[in-house]
């Protein structure tokens, strides 16, 4: 066994033997590049057609020309959308909705990872299990035990909170506090034990040893858990749909749906403008900090 | 990489308070501590989660204006109804289809991925992961427009091959296989990261060892590639599972549950009747009927992770 693992890679293409290897390897490459870039049309033609017909006017959208191509790009979707005051409160909602959730979660998961990993209490082993189940607990499942309660909170004491867009910041964290809590539990525990030991014995106190070393230590699993928790809140849809109906409590997702497609008619210009910037920001992050999506992305279920 | 600044007064306090305090009072304001901090994630776990998991159930056991208890008058009148024996069969069909061809899709990219040279790598993955970026709901509305029986841009490209429109949400199974598609379509990339991420995590000696031994490339795939990723293969399936069939975003958006209901799934079914037909209770008891199928999955995942959890 120990003599096999030696050889190195590039042993079989000096070997006259195994010539046909190499010929194999480069084969298998040429078909992977055709295939991918297949896959990767398949995975790129929603997101291109949104931008293809945000550039269109109406005129051209209903005209029986080649739908895959711009013949008169105009600007005039994005201006009429950014112009208008129910999109911009869409987005602002959206914004505060996502902002805000994402600083809760940070708030309630990173102490709470940082005691399910480290500081042993009664029952902390069932709660970290509990952490996980959770997570999997759909939001389709509870969307109505949640809108019965709030309407009877709303009803006992006189507090309306559905209707409001902030309501979204009481219920959002159910969906990105668990799984935040779970990547960051796998995170610091990963941390080597001397290090916090060492800070304690310096006499620091536990939330001293979270907020020096932790935090730092782990910095790029809480980024991981941001942009997740930021992705998460941005996309919800059903969650504003049951709990929000009022123009200017929606967010984007359904403030798209529900005004720019009146009865029948739509008008795909200004939805798929509409759909593209609403798909910006979580784009953006996505394009600089990919690594850090991945991570969160896969530590989630193979972690723990 | 940390740097603590030394702190004389602070370890001298902390020597004092130690000896003073005792390690049993210790380790008791440590676990006081310890919880308090969690306790925010448990009151949140409790109150917006368990609760209402426990309370829908209470739910599903009301009259319409609940105001009375009925038992599973509510079940049963599910069970009389043709659209719950369809909704139960779509949600099966739907999960089950979107899952199969979600894994095999993701195990085919992942492995083209892996072929392909580690410079090139990081574009691909970036190209191929966009459909799992974009909010479901943006991109749907997308797959409406492009599934758009009258100016559809799928039908004007079939019309270029002499092939007929099809009318994708229009007609019962189309509509089920444009669901499926869509599904798919965001899905997918989440399994090729995933299976990536345990391609890599193969040991290429392994390959190497194989090959030396005249192992051809099927036999490679089945006894070292398959074994090695099974782990990761079961928990992502089982994950995507409760996911797909818990879906509701690109149901509602792309048929919104029709033709004649015949794509309606649990969730959707559950939200019409629940939230839009104001018949809580009997919503309440339709989406229940998820639970079943997250209990299993629940009970797999978790014996597999304690699994993981004695081995390491």
């Amino acid at each position: 066994m120990a003599s096999t693992l030696t050889i190195d890679k590039a042993a079989p293409r000096r070997n006259p033997g195994y010539g046909s290897m190499s010929r194999d390897r480069a084969w298998a490459l040429k078909w992977s590049y055709f295939f991918l870039t297949i896959f990767a049309i398949f995975s790129l033609v929603p997101p291109l057609y949104m931008l293809i017909t945000s550039l269109k006017s109406s005129q051209e959208i209903s005209a029986a020309t080649n739908p895959w191509w711009v013949f008169h790009p105009t600007l005039g979707n994005y201006i009429q959308l950014l112009t208008s005051n129910q999109f911009l409160t869409f987005f602002f909602n959206s914004a505060m909705v996502s902002i805000f959730v994402v600083t809760i979660t940070m708030l309630i998961s990173v102490p709470a990872a940082f005691a399910l990993a480290r500081m042993r209490f009664w029952g902390s082993a069932t709660l970290a299990t509990g952490v996980f189940l959770t997570y999997l607990i759909p939001d389709t499942l509870l969307f109505i035990p949640l809108f019965k309660m709030f309407a009877t909170f709303g009803d006992w004491s006189g507090i309306q909170l559905i209707n409001r867009w902030y309501v979204l910041l009481i219920i959002y964290p159910t969906l990105t506090v668990p799984f935040c809590t779970w990547i960051m539990i796998g995170y610091f525990a990963s941390i080597p034990k001397e290090l916090d030991e060492a800070a304690i014995i310096d006499g620091a106190s536990w939330f001293q040893t979270l907020t020096r070393i932790f935090i730092p230590v782990a910095l790029p699993g809480i980024i991981a858990a941001t942009i997740f928790a930021f992705t998460v809140s941005w996309a919800q849809f059903l969650y504003p749909l049951v709990f929000t109906t009022s123009t200017d409590q929606l967010v984007l997702p359904v403030g798209i749906i529900t005004t720019l497609i009146k009865g029948d008619v739509f008008n795909w210009g200004q939805i798929m403008t509409g759909a593209l910037l609403g798909a910006a920001p979580p784009l953006i992050i996505y394009a600089f900090l990919m690594d850090y999506y991945i991570a969160g992305l896969t530590a989630g279920a193979t972690k723990g | 990489m940390v740097d603590i600044p030394y702190q004389p007064g602070r370890v001298a306090a902390a020597s004092t308070r130690r000896r003073r305090g005792g390690l049993a009072a210790m380790m008791k304001r440590k676990s006081m501590v310890a919880f308090l901090m969690a306790l925010p994630l448990i009151v949140l776990i409790g109150v917006l989660v368990i609760y209402p998991a426990f309370y829908a159930v209470h739910l599903a056991t009301l009259n319409k204006s609940m105001q009375r208890f009925v038992g599973f008058d509510n079940f049963l009148f599910l069970f009389k109804r043709d659209t719950f024996w369809l909704v139960v069969q779509q949600s099966c069909i739907f999960a089950i289809t979107a899952v199969v061809f979600k894994a095999l899709l993701g195990f085919i990219v992942a492995h083209f991925v892996h072929n392909v040279p580690a410079k090139g790598q990081r574009k691909w993955r970036g190209m191929l992961l966009v459909p799992w970026v974009i909010p479901p709901a943006m991109s749907t509305l997308a797959w409406l427009w492009l599934f758009d029986p009258s100016y559809s841009a799928f039908n004007y490209t079939l019309g270029l091959f002499g092939a007929g429109p099809i009318p994708w949400t229009g007609d019962a199974s189309w509509a089920r296989f444009s669901v499926i598609l869509v599904n798919i379509w965001y899905g997918a990339p989440f399994f090729m990261i995933m299976y990536l991420a345990a391609l890599k995590s193969v040991p290429e000696q392994l390959y190497e060892a194989a090959s030396i031994d005249g192992a051809n490339w099927w036999q490679k795939l089945w006894y070292v590639t398959l074994p090695m990723m099974r782990n990761i293969i079961a928990i992502t399936t089982l994950f995507s599972l409760i996911v797909t069939f818990a879906n509701f975003d690109i149901v509602r958006i792309l048929t919104a549950g029709g033709p004649l209901d015949h794509t309606h799934i649990f969730a959707t079914w559950a939200f019409r009747i629940g939230i839009e037909g104001s018949d809580i209770p009997l919503g309440a008891s339709v989406s229940l009927f998820m639970l079943p199928i997250l209990g299993v999955a629940a009970i797999f995942i978790l014996r597999d992770i304690n699994k993981r959890g004695n081995e390491s």
